[in-house]
Parts: structure tokens; C-alpha cells; sequence
């Protein structure tokens, strides 16, 4: 028989292990998945990991990709730290793209080299503005800030799409739901010839940085790993509960917006029904798969950007939908979470004893 | 008259996957799991449902296996949070995140197949009563199946046994444990009994209130449910009830132009996510109401060996 048995102490290396376990495990399954629907998986796995990015072009696509992730989880792994569930990314995102594109739509014909500044501004304080009413609600009504961020996913996502049908469509645009083109001077520069790798991932790099100093360094930062820690302590301690509940909400909404901005002003150009394949929601694993930790969250953004691309990829050489990307999304989850169950159990193998003194003698008991 | 009826039977017909997603999550969290999974079940259901019913040819053979599929998509979180004491936020998400890009993925080949739909029941004699023979005797069986659920489910925690521990190990799951009550097994049947429901919402959109597949056609409302549970303080009846006033929320849309409402239809479109936001604050503005209502382990691992 096995038994689960709680460890003495949490293993540090099943910590770092477990992201490591589940990724191959994710893997695993897709490799047997490519032969279950008659693939030859050294092909499958090919396309899916090896072909994205066998070219500096392909490198850079996996720049673009990572980018936002790397941003919103970041941004997202401040209120996890502290049990503050923000789900709304992907709303913040779009919000984000629609203040910080408003602003370049409303000066179409500028030059001015602070149109970009400006929008990327737009964009932050649109991403917490829409992170603000869950964090209002649940400070001030108590209102769960899970279903109400959610929530707010699918009105930000129509409301984008009522502008870019209505009053923000191109008027040269033959009926298009789309916007106009942005202008030159609002588009993020693109920082490696011949890809499209843009400003947008020096940016985020640096809010990675930024993240990792708040945390580590900061007195707000460091109550905030308290109360995720220990909750009664921190209450105990008097630490603030609801400027936590701010914070943790709107660093979440900052960065989702500012990654929404880099989105439209960067490798869209335009406002479309549509800015985001999801980010908002892969950037959630993305926090969870790199331990919340700032390396850990660059080296998952990484991981999911290729599973992005390895998506589109597997698309074009071999058929498949790309909606397996979220398959896989789904299923790194689901193994991360049962690894993790080994940070704080471990499996031992129970030999039952002849009687209850041999049990009591057994060196198999502690 | 005719109108009224019209809007009314609407309302039926979009709440009816709300009322049966909501109970499930009610009785899984009665159990203390909180399952935040609701729309990546919802949606296997209603995709599984759809393709075995196109393939076969059988709605009600659709109907069992989106059940299934639900209970399978629970069974998946219960494996997760129960044995492998997985945080349950987090698995939740991961089932919805699954859940939504696995049903694309089984459903792009039927995304513009046609079925029938299972059509109303019209009870002979009864349904020819003015005004509640159109309102309650000419149904089709899934809604009628929906109100035996309420009387099974309301029955079965507040009058069985078994209701009375599924509660117990809700509220104090290591007082249940000590008294020999096998809390991880119950909550196992609870969470899959969830999932059931779910899969069986689903079925409701893909093969009655459409009925066509669309990907991500469960559009959030697995996550209404979930509040939905919360509006409802936990109680059968009252999740049911804000089932039909979403369902009225949610067609309003529909009939707002007739009604001489010029405003887009993505803004009318937002209606149900913002009235949702709306009861929720409502409803846990009074700290004390939520607090004495939720169950008290709700969304808390419980592990009897640690």
C-alpha cells in the first residue's frame, strides 16, 4: 500500500523540481497524443517545438509572445503572493490597448515623439482603472474579486468590439471592424532587423525587474508574502489587508494593460475586435508554472510563447487546430499541480506489520 | 399576451442551464469544494452532447454523455484537489482553461452542423389551459427534468441523511472525519454530481436552447453560475429563481429593439456579466449574510492524514 505522508518541512527542490516534472509530463502526453491521432511524433514534435524557432525570425516571434506573458504574470504574481485572485487580465489587456489606442487614434496625424510614452501611460492606468472595480468592490462590498474580474473580461471584450464596429471604425475602412491604422510615431520600434520583435519585451523585462526589487525589497512587498503565507499572522500583525487588495489588483492591471497597449502598438497596428489570443488567461499559468518567481516567470513565458507558436505552427505543417494550443495550456496545469503535491507529501510505501507492537517497533513509522 | 409569454418562456429556456449548473456547484459546495471548473465542464458538456448526438443520431444518447463528460471534467479536479490536495482556485481555472480550448478542438468539424433539438413536450388536455398550459404544460423534458432536480437536490440536503453529512463535512470536515465519516469519498461524489449537472447545462445550449455548436458557446455562463450561488445564499430555490432573472437579463437583448431601445447590440450584449456584478455586490455588501451562509471549509484543502 502507498501512503501519503506529510514532510517534516516543505522540499525546496520538489519546488523547483515540480515545474520542471510537469513540463515533461506535458510534453509526454502530447508526443502520445501525436501517435494516438496517427502522427509520427518525431514529426509532431518537430513542428511543435523545434520549426518555430529554427530561424532568427522565429527567435523573434518568440520575443512577441513571451512579452505580454512575462508582463501580466508578473504583474498577476504580486496578488497570488497574497491570495488575491485576479483573473481579469485578459479585460485589463483590452482596456489597456483600447485607452493607450484611443489616444493614438485621437492623434492620427501626430509626430510627436511623446504619442508613445503617453499611450504606454494610457495603457497602464487603463489596466488598473478596470482593475479598480473589483479592487472598489471588494474592499468596500466584500464582493469577490474572482467573479467580478472575470466578468469584467467579457465587457471589456465588447465593449472593444462595439467601438471598432461603431464610432472608432476606419472610415476608409470599406465597413471593416477594425480602426485605422495607427501612425508611425505611435508604434512601438522594432529593436532586431528583420524580425518583429519589438520595444515591448525590454519593456517588460524591466517590469519583470521592477516586480522582483517591489517584492523583494519593499515593506508593502514583504507583507503582502506574509499574508499569502500565513494570513492569520499578517492579521495578527496589523498589516493593512485592503491597501494589499489595491495593490495586489491594480499591479495586475497595470501590466495587462500596458501589455494590451504593446499589443495594438506594436506587431496589430490598429484596434481589432480582438487583441488578445488569450494572454490574460495563459499569463495565469504562466505565474503559477514559473513559481511566481521573476526567472521562473521569464522561463514560463518563454515555455508558453512556444507553445503558442508551436500551435500556429503545427497548424500549417501538419493540420492540426490551433485550439490545441489551450489543450496543452490546460494540461501543464493540471500536471503542475498534482507535482506540487510532492513539495509538502511524500508517497511512502506502508508495510503492514504483523501486529500492533511489531507496528509500533517498525522502522517504516517515525 | 402573446408577448409576455414569449419573453417569458425565453427566460425559461436561458435560465434552464444556469439552474443546472448552479445546482450541481451548490451541492459541491455544500460539500466545501468550491469548483471554479463550472464553464470548462459546462462546455465539454455541451460539446460531447452535440457530437454524439449529431454522430448518432440520438439526443438523449447526447444528453448521457454530456452528463458524462461533465462528471468526467470533475473527476479530473476532484483527482486534483482531493487526492493530490491541489489549490482549488487553481485547478479550477485549469479545468475552464481546458475545458474551452479541448471542446474547439473536439468540435471543429461540427461547427456547422444543424440538429433538431429535443422539442417541447405538449401535455395533452393540460397544455390547453390559457396562459400556464403554454408557461408549464408545454415544455420540453429537460426544463421539467431541471424542476425535479430542485425537488431532488433540496430534498436530498435538507431532508436525507446523507444531505445532513454532505453538510457536516461542509461546514467541519475534521469533526466529520473524526466521527468516522469518510469526508474525501463524499466530497469525491459531490464534485462528480457537480460536474454531472454541468455537463448537463451544457447539454441544454448545444442541443435544445440553439441548438448548434459554437466554440466557447457557453460565454461565461458557467462563471454566472457560480455567482449565481452566491446570490442565492446557498439555498436550491433561490438558485433557481436567479437563474430565470438571468435568463430574463440575458434575452432582454433580444427583445430591446421591439421595445424601442436603440442602443448597440454589444452593450446590450454586456447586460448579464454587469447585472451579475451588480447582485454580487448586493448580495455580500452584509459581510454577515455570506459568512453565515457559505459553508464554513468552503474552498480550504482538508487531508485526513496531515
Amino acid at each position: 500500500m502507498f501512503r501519503l505522508e506529510a514532510r517534516p518541512q516543505a522540499s525546496k527542490s520538489m519546488r523547483y523540481l515540480s515545474p520542471l516534472i510537469a513540463v515533461g509530463l506535458t510534453v509526454g502526453c502530447g508526443i502520445a497524443f501525436s501517435v494516438f491521432i496517427g502522427l509520427h511524433p518525431g514529426d509532431a514534435f518537430h513542428a511543435f517545438f523545434v520549426a518555430p524557432i529554427d530561424d532568427l525570425y522565429g527567435l523573434g516571434e518568440l520575443g512577441v509572445k513571451a512579452a505580454p506573458l512575462m508582463l501580466i504574470a508578473t504583474g498577476l504574481a504580486i496578488g497570488f503572493r497574497s491570495n488575491i485572485w485576479n483573473i481579469g487580465a485578459e479585460g485589463q489587456l483590452t482596456f489597456g490597448a483600447i485607452c493607450g489606442g484611443g489616444l493614438a487614434l485621437y492623434f492620427y496625424d501626430s509626430e510627436s515623439p511623446w504619442l508613445l510614452p503617453a499611450m504606454i501611460a494610457a495603457g497602464a492606468l487603463g489596466g488598473m482603472a478596470w482593475a479598480a472595480v473589483p479592487a472598489f468592490l471588494r474592499t468596500r462590498f466584500n464582493t469577490n474579486e474572482i467573479l467580478v474580474s472575470l466578468m469584467l473580461n467579457y465587457v471589456a471584450v465588447l465593449f472593444l468590439s462595439y467601438l471598432v464596429h461603431g464610432p472608432w471604425r476606419d472610415p476608409e475602412g470599406f465597413n471593416f471592424p477594425e480602426s485605422r491604422l495607427f501612425p508611425d510615431a505611435a508604434m512601438l520600434p522594432v529593436i532586431l532587423d528583420d524580425t518583429r520583435l519589438h520595444l515591448g519585451l525590454p519593456i517588460a523585462l524591466g517590469v519583470v525587474a521592477l516586480g522582483w526589487l517591489f517584492v523583494r525589497k519593499s515593506f508593502i512587498g514583504y507583507q503582502m508574502r506574509v499574508a499569502g503565507l500565513a494570513g492569520a499572522a499578517a492579521l495578527y500583525a496589523g498589516f493593512n489587508r485592503k491597501r494589499m487588495i489595491w495593490i495586489g489588483l491594480l499591479s495586475g492591471g497595470g501590466a495587462a494593460g500596458v501589455a494590451g497597449l504593446c499589443e495594438v502598438a506594436g506587431p496589430i497596428g490598429q484596434l481589432l475586435p480582438s487583441v488578445s489570443p488569450g494572454y490574460g488567461y495563459a499569463a495565469i499559468i504562466v505565474a503559477f508554472v514559473g513559481r511566481l518567481h521573476p526567472l521562473g516567470i521569464v522561463l514560463a513565458s518563454l515555455l508558453m510563447s512556444l507553445l503558442y507558436l508551436g500551435g500556429e505552427s503545427a497548424q500549417m505543417e501538419l493540420g492540426l487546430p490551433s485550439a490545441v494550443t489551450g489543450v496543452f495550456q490546460g494540461v501543464l496545469l493540471f500536471f503542475l499541480l498534482a507535482t506540487d503535491l510532492f513539495i509538502n507529501f511524500r508517497v511512502r510505501l506502508v508495510v503492514r506489520a504483523p501486529s500492533l507492537i511489531g507496528e509500533a517497533a517498525s522502522p517504516w513509522k517515525p | 399576451m402573446e408577448t409576455v409569454i414569449a419573453i417569458a418562456l425565453a427566460a425559461l429556456g436561458a435560465g434552464t442551464p444556469l439552474v443546472f449548473a448552479a445546482l450541481g456547484e451548490l451541492v459541491t459546495e455544500k460539500s466545501g469544494v468550491l469548483n471554479l471548473g463550472v464553464e470548462g465542464m459546462m462546455v465539454m458538456g455541451a460539446v460531447c452532447g452535440f457530437v454524439v448526438a449529431s454522430e448518432s443520431g440520438s439526443l438523449w444518447l447526447g444528453v448521457l454523455v454530456a452528463l458524462l463528460a461533465g462528471a468526467a471534467m470533475a473527476g479530473l479536479f476532484a483527482v486534483l484537489t482531493l487526492t493530490f490536495q491541489a489549490n482549488q482556485v487553481a485547478a479550477g481555472l485549469a479545468l475552464t482553461i481546458f475545458g474551452v480550448g479541448a471542446s474547439a478542438y473536439i468540435g471543429l468539424d461540427y461547427t456547422s452542423v444543424a440538429l433538431s433539438g429535443i422539442q417541447p413536450v405538449h401535455i395533452p388536455l393540460l397544455s390547453e389551459l390559457p396562459l400556464i398550459g403554454a408557461l408549464v404544460f408545454s415544455l420540453d423534458p429537460l426544463i421539467y427534468l431541471s424542476f425535479a432536480m430542485l425537488g431532488a437536490v433540496s430534498w436530498f440536503l435538507y431532508r436525507s441523511r446523507f444531505g445532513l453529512v454532505l453538510r457536516a463535512v461542509g461546514e467541519a470536515p475534521a469533526s466529520a472525519h473524526a466521527i468516522g465519516y469518510p469526508v474525501i469519498r463524499i466530497r469525491y461524489l459531490a464534485v462528480l454530481f457537480g460536474g454531472a449537472m454541468s455537463g448537463l447545462g451544457g447539454a441544454y445550449l448545444a442541443l435544445v436552447y440553439t441548438p448548434l455548436w459554437v466554440e466557447a458557446m457557453s460565454a461565461g455562463r458557467g462563471w454566472i453560475s457560480l455567482a449565481l450561488v452566491v446570490f442565492a445564499t446557498w439555498r436550491p430555490l433561490r438558485v433557481m429563481l436567479g437563474a430565470y432573472l438571468f435568463g430574463a437579463v440575458t434575452i432582454i437583448q433580444f427583445h430591446a429593439q421591439a421595445m424601442g431601445v436603440d442602443l448597440p447590440s454589444q452593450l446590450l450584449s454586456m447586460l448579464p456579466y454587469l447585472a451579475t456584478i451588480v447582485v454580487l455586490v448586493l448580495i455580500s455588501r452584509d459581510i454577515k449574510t455570506v459568512r453565515l451562509n457559505a459553508p464554513a471549509s468552503l474552498g480550504m484543502s482538508y487531508h485526513p492524514a496531515a
